[in-house]
């Protein structure tokens, strides 16, 4: 029956065009996503991505928005979840779910945490309290019946011994464990756990991973599961979705995700594992300073998100600095990687296709520099073919790549409006922080792309608009906040005096 | 061991729960300008020793020494007018304040001229932040709860930074950004930082020196590349999911 | 450590002698003008100003001397115990003292043959059976009912806050309710005592349901208030809605209750006359007493029963953490509504019984400050602890009705001293004692309601006292 179970891979749960709105910010914008039965389905993106959102709309403590949620039950039974309260959910449509911030009940055991799970059941047996309370035997029987559940859920999370201890005593670990094992003992057809393996060690996520796939495999049991931590994505998901500022920007198996640079640079940054094996073979290379190699990869890897992902929280504070040469020490694995990573590597080295600026390598002769020591053929397609590739640690200004998003829009290739500029002039840029609605973030992007003075957004025009929404990825609110007009009264007000100091322009 | 030099030395510390002993006859030290990290399994005390450092629960014999002064017996809020700042586990931000107003609860106040200097670095730091500025606390993510957690702290202008699982559901991205901030604000202006992490691997790639604990004793110390090459380490904490 | 830990006696010496003095000058100041000068009428009714500087110095040389004395030795002894405990107490086994374990048992032993044994020790004291039954009639009645009246509502309650977590702070309402069903229908109808029983119990029920409803989905304080708003709603219909209730004038002659039909009346075919005893109201007070401690007992034996049930674990996790429930397919309106209707059923039934006791019943019964005892009771026993809530209620009320007896008082304080006038005083500063002593109440530890090996106490620390 079991085998039946994984063979059949029609959808548990069907996420529809779901959206979901607290007042003005959008936290889920049309989502379609579908958890396969009897699988493993991840959803994983940087925070504040609406994960959490998700689950809480699939589970009923929110009501979306808009949408469609569709859950078949594996007797045939559809429920639309979004109608549905969230207590009816777990009872009916049989979704169980834990939380991010444990929420065990811990002044009672652990036993009685898992004896409440099986409410519902024990209701009935007790035919509503009233033939329990006069003694009835069925109640008995059922609530024997109850702790036997418990105790084999106990087993199998290795926590008999403790049964009767307070679940507030169990350490953290523990504590997850025993919130999964009492949302089981619900008997749901798909478990939703959100982030289980936050706060274990490398150790216990590899026995969470076992507990899920036993879960899984004996049980019949969908998960959808959240987590940051990629050892445990990557190793048991049979699918993963990718969520960012609420929408979803990659869907896939685990290895067609983690090699997906836009998920690389939204979120995965490089691996850990790669790491790993990077370790490994500086070892064997007889590179004494592991750190230090490890550490250099690491700064690589930012510089290389942060270019290619200008959405991305930036490392601002180390940013502050001149930028960092990337060095050769971390392409040295380059070669010996798989295929698939040499690609998703390949978004730090330039990309001719799509680059068309002036003189991006000359004004950084550290950028020069590593492509020429990265052995790594410019060609890889998967990568090239995205628009988010830049030139690696070229922090500097003056350089134009392909827009992240919505490169179509853009009447110039470089991505930037007509009057964009190569540099500031006078090597002095304005401050455009002091334009309501532009932040440091944006403030660099338009940098990027080769706006620095507010005369050059005071003379904007409608089409400029447009391609400055596109890389800025704003729908309309440069005219609803009125940035041209507020520029030209900067432009007029900075012909005056000149701008005083300027901490926020650019350098 | 350098004692002359240590910011903090916390010298045969045991710490008890009710009867249970937490902590027992732990001796640790962090140096100024050092990054120390503490790793080990859940529920081997280490933040206990975290909220031990700040009396609470009170240490019950060995003495917490910071900056030369005891402060064993001090009250938190007097500890942490010596400037030693927490980031401490589960979060524990203001949930009905917004993010402005907690990073408010946490500056320093006898250093307000840094006020908006410091707001500034933390939202530079963590631009999620700066995008949820007047959204109260308790609305935010888990995630972006955990940057306001360390955001809070980083206010204080801190001389020791406890960090209690900063990694905790960060996505990974974020985890490197904030383990490299933390090794840039060390490098640039000397501060300490005391880490406890899950994320062992990371944990040592970003500390000086570390320490292992099991069940409440420290069991093992020295440079972070040693006890990261160290294959008893590397076994206990490292891999275990990959070997 | 240990310089920390030893503190210089001489400096503490010092330290306590300055706070004495700021206790003193506090106290100086706070009261000079409270306790320092009266205004009596004289023979003339006129107002005279009295000076009482010895009464005013006592209070003022108390908390000097008070202060002084708990920071120069208490302070030190405590610490120096705690410490001593502490060293000792890692060895110490967790187990229960036999004493504790049995202690439920030997008090119910006690309260059977309570009656009994008050009259038996009055009748050798007095010397005659007959001054035996009227002396006893004080202890039983004043002592004994009152006491157990208490002790039934705080039970009542007890599902509801301690159980559900649900803060309620107009409990006194559904007494109310309970009281007057029993009234208005006995005297209107004349139905009997033992079928009004279970039908005010119904009715306080039904109250209880239709509080539950509009408050459901408050929280914490928001809750307190609204349920405090309704006991008052309540009283106020009681006052006003005069054509039925008769307003503040009550409704008195209410039918007493009988056993299986036999009035406790004197002359032929009272409970007296049938059994051969000589006429006394001292059987209709024990009687009355078996009765409240046959309900007092179903409240408990129900409370008990309900904790294993499935309800009763999700009232417990309800207060633990509402969200979780119903994560688990809890219905929690359902189950916040059977606890409060649970709750004031007991209420019901404590209600017809006063009503059927006193043979009266005025608003003036069911005022806030009864809700906020019967709460108290229930903090100070230790939320959800049965135990705990019954050494409470003998503890609070029984000891405000010891403060009556005090008469040795006004040789003291002069003849118009009455004590029971500084009964809610004493009721506060036991509070406040007990509080600081045990903050969760005389019995704060929980028990739980399954077990798979050994039954374990749970320690306060663990248990939550829910959000309302």
């Amino acid at each position: 029956m079991v085998s039946e179970v994984q063979k059949n891979n029609s959808a548990i749960l069907r996420v529809e065009r779901l959206s979901m709105k607290f007042g003005g910010l959008i936290a889920i914008n049309d989502l379609n996503f579908e958890a396969k039965r009897g699988a493993i389905t991840a959803l994983i993106g940087p925070n504040g991505a609406g994960k959490t959102t998700v689950f809480n709309c699939i589970t009923g403590f929110y009501k979306p928005t808009e949408g469609m949620l569709t859950m078949t039950r594996q007797n045939g039974e559809e429920y639309l979840l979004e109608r549905m309260a969230d207590f009816v959910i777990t009872k009916k449509a049989k979704v169980a779910r834990t939380f991010q911030n444990i929420r065990l009940f811990s002044g009672l055991t652990v036993l009685e945490n898992l004896l409440v799970a099986q409410h519902n059941p024990l209701m009935l047996s007790s035919g509503y309290t009233i033939l329990g309370l006069l003694g009835f035997p069925t109640y008995k029987k059922a609530a024997a019946d109850a702790i036997e559940k418990a105790r084999f859920w106990l087993e199998k999370i290795n926590l008999v011994d403790r049964a009767d201890d307070p679940a507030g005593d169990l350490p953290y670990g523990a504590q997850r464990r025993l919130e999964i094992a009492r949302a089981m003992c619900t008997e749901p057809e798909l478990l939703c756990l959100d982030e289980p393996a936050a706060g274990l060690n490398a150790r216990e996520s590899a026995e969470l991973n076992k507990l899920l796939l036993d879960i899984r495999d004996e049980t019949g049991t969908s998960i959808l599961l959240i987590e940051h931590d990629m050892s445990v994505v990557m190793e048991i998901s049979d699918h993963v979705v990718v969520l960012e500022y609420g929408t979803k920007i990659s869907d896939g198996t685990p290895d067609s995700v983690k090699n997906d640079p836009k998920v690389i640079a939204a979120y995965l940054g490089v691996e850990d594992e790669e790491i790993v094996e990077m370790l490994e073979q500086a070892e064997a290379a007889g590179v004494d300073d592991i750190t230090a190699a490890v550490d250099l990869m690491s700064t690589e890897a930012i510089h290389v998100i942060e270019e290619t992902h200008p959405d991305a929280p930036a490392a601002a504070l180390v940013a502050t600095g001149p930028a960092r040469p990337a060095k050769p020490a971390a392409a040295t694995k380059q070669p010996g990687a798989k295929p698939a990573k040499t690609a998703a590597k390949a978004t730090s080295a330039p990309a001719p296709a799509k680059v068309a600026t002036a003189k991006p390598e000359a004004g950084n002769p550290a950028a020069a520099k590593t492509a020429a020591t990265k052995t790594v053929t410019p060609v890889a397609p998967a990568a090239a073919k995205k628009p988010v590739a830049k030139p690696a640690a070229a922090k500097a200004p003056p350089v134009k790549a392909a827009p992240a998003k919505a490169p179509q829009a853009s009447p110039i290739k470089a991505g930037a409006t007509a009057n964009a500029l190569a540099a500031p002039r006078d090597g002095k840029a304005d401050r455009l922080i002091d334009i309501k609605g532009i932040g440091p973030v944006n403030e660099r992007k338009l940098n990027e792309h080769g706006i620095f003075h507010f005369d050059q957004i005071a003379s904007w025009k409608k089409a400029d608009v447009i391609a400055a929404e596109a890389y800025l990825a704003f729908d309309g609110r440069i005219a609803r906040e009125d940035w041209i007009g507020q520029a030209k009264a900067m432009a007029k007000a900075s012909q005056k005096k000149p701008v005083p100091g300027k901490s926020g322009g650019a350098k | 061991m350098a004692q002359n030099k240590a910011l903090l030395s916390i010298e045969n510390v045991e710490t008890y729960y009710g009867n249970i002993r937490a902590l027992s006859g732990v001796t640790v030290h962090a140096d100024a300008g050092e990054i120390v990290t503490l790793i080990g399994a859940n529920g081997a005390g280490k933040s206990t020793l975290m909220m031990t450092i700040f009396g609470m629960p009170r240490a019950r014999t060995g003495r917490i020494i910071f900056d030369g002064k005891d402060i064993t017996q001090l009250p938190a809020h007097e500890i942490a007018r010596l400037r030693i700042a927490q980031s401490p586990e589960g979060r524990r931000i203001f949930p009905r304040m917004t993010v402005q107003e907690n990073l408010q609860m946490g500056a320093s106040l006898d250093k307000l001229e840094y006020f908006d200097e410091d707001v500034r670095k933390v939202f530079d730091l963590f631009p999620r932040l700066k995008e949820r500025i007047n959204q109260r606390g308790g609305t935010l993510s888990g995630g972006e709860q955990q940057m306001l957690a360390i955001g809070r702290a980083l206010m204080a202008r801190p001389r020791l930074l406890l960090l209690d699982e900063p990694s905790l559901g960060l996505a990974p991205l974020i985890i490197k950004h904030i383990f490299e901030a933390i090794k840039e604000l060390n490098k640039t202006t000397g501060l300490t930082v005391f880490l406890v992490e899950q994320n062992a691997f990371g944990a040592l790639k970003l500390a000086d020196r570390g320490y292992v604990m099991v069940n409440g004793i420290v069991t093992m110390s020295g440079a972070s590349k040693d006890l990261l090459a160290n294959p008893e380490v590397r076994a206990a904490y490292l891999e275990g999911g990959r070997h | 450590m240990a310089d920390v830990q030893t503190s210089n006696p001489e400096s503490n010496f010092a330290k306590a002698v300055k706070e004495g003095l700021v206790a003193a000058a506090l106290a100086l100041g706070l009261f000079l003008l409270i306790v320092g000068f009266r205004t009596d009428q004289n023979i003339r009714n006129e107002l005279v100003l009295n000076q009482r500087w010895g009464l005013l110095a006592i209070f003022v040389l108390v908390a000097g001397f008070g202060r002084f004395f708990l920071t120069a030795y208490v302070t030190p002894w405590n610490a120096a115990r705690a410490a001593s405990k502490r060293a000792a107490v890692a060895k110490e086994a967790k187990e229960q003292s036999a004493f504790r374990k049995s202690f439920p048992r030997i008090g119910l032993a006690l309260l059977f043959v309570y009656p009994f044994l008050v009259i038996a020790i009055l009748a050798a004291y007095n010397g005659s059976l007959m001054g035996g039954l009227q002396g006893s009639l004080k202890y039983v009645d004043n002592f004994g009912i009152q006491i157990l009246i208490y002790v039934m509502l705080a039970w009542g309650l007890n599902i509801v806050i301690g159980l559900a977590g649900l803060l309620d702070l107009g409990y006194v309402a559904f007494y109310a309710v309970g009281a007057y069903s029993y009234a208005l229908l006995s005297s209107h109808f004349g139905l009997s005592f033992w079928l009004l029983l279970p039908m005010a119990g119904i009715f306080a029920a039904l109250w209880g349901i239709v509080l539950g409803f509009p408050v459901l989905r408050l929280r914490g304080d928001y809750l307190a208030i609204v349920t405090l708003a309704f006991g008052e709603i309540i009283r106020l219909v009681l006052i006003n809605w005069t054509v039925v209730t008769k307003g503040t004038f009550g409704i008195s002659g209410i039918a007493k209750a009988t056993l299986f039909g036999i009035p406790f009346t004197p002359g032929p075919g009272g409970f007296a006359n049938l059994l051969g005893l000589p006429n006394s109201g001292v059987y209709y007070k024990v009687f009355l007493y078996y009765l409240i401690l046959l309900l007092a007992l179903l409240t408990a034996w129900v409370t008990i029963r309900l904790r294993r049930m499935p309800i009763g674990r999700a009232w417990e996790a309800l207060r633990e953490d509402e969200i979780a429930c119903r994560s688990l397919g809890i219905n929690t309106t359902t189950t916040k509504l059977t606890a409060f209707a649970t709750g004031a059923m007991f209420g019901g039934f404590a209600g017809s019984f006063f009503a059927a006791r006193q043979g009266f019943v005025s608003p003036e019964s069911f005022v806030f400050l009864e809700s906020a005892i019967i709460l108290a009771i229930v903090v100070l026993g230790g939320m959800g602890s049965l135990v705990g809530i019954a050494i409470a209620a003998a503890v609070m009320i029984g000891g405000t009705e010891l403060l009556r007896e005090l008469e040795f008082l006004k040789h003291i304080f002069g003849n118009d001293f009455t004590p029971e006038l500084y009964r809610m005083l004493l009721f506060g500063l036991a509070m406040i004692v007990v509080m600081v002593w045990k903050p969760r109440g005389f019995v704060g530890n929980r028990e739980p309601s399954a077990f798979l090996h050994k039954r374990k106490l749970i320690s306060s620390e663990f248990t939550k006292e829910g959000h309302g």
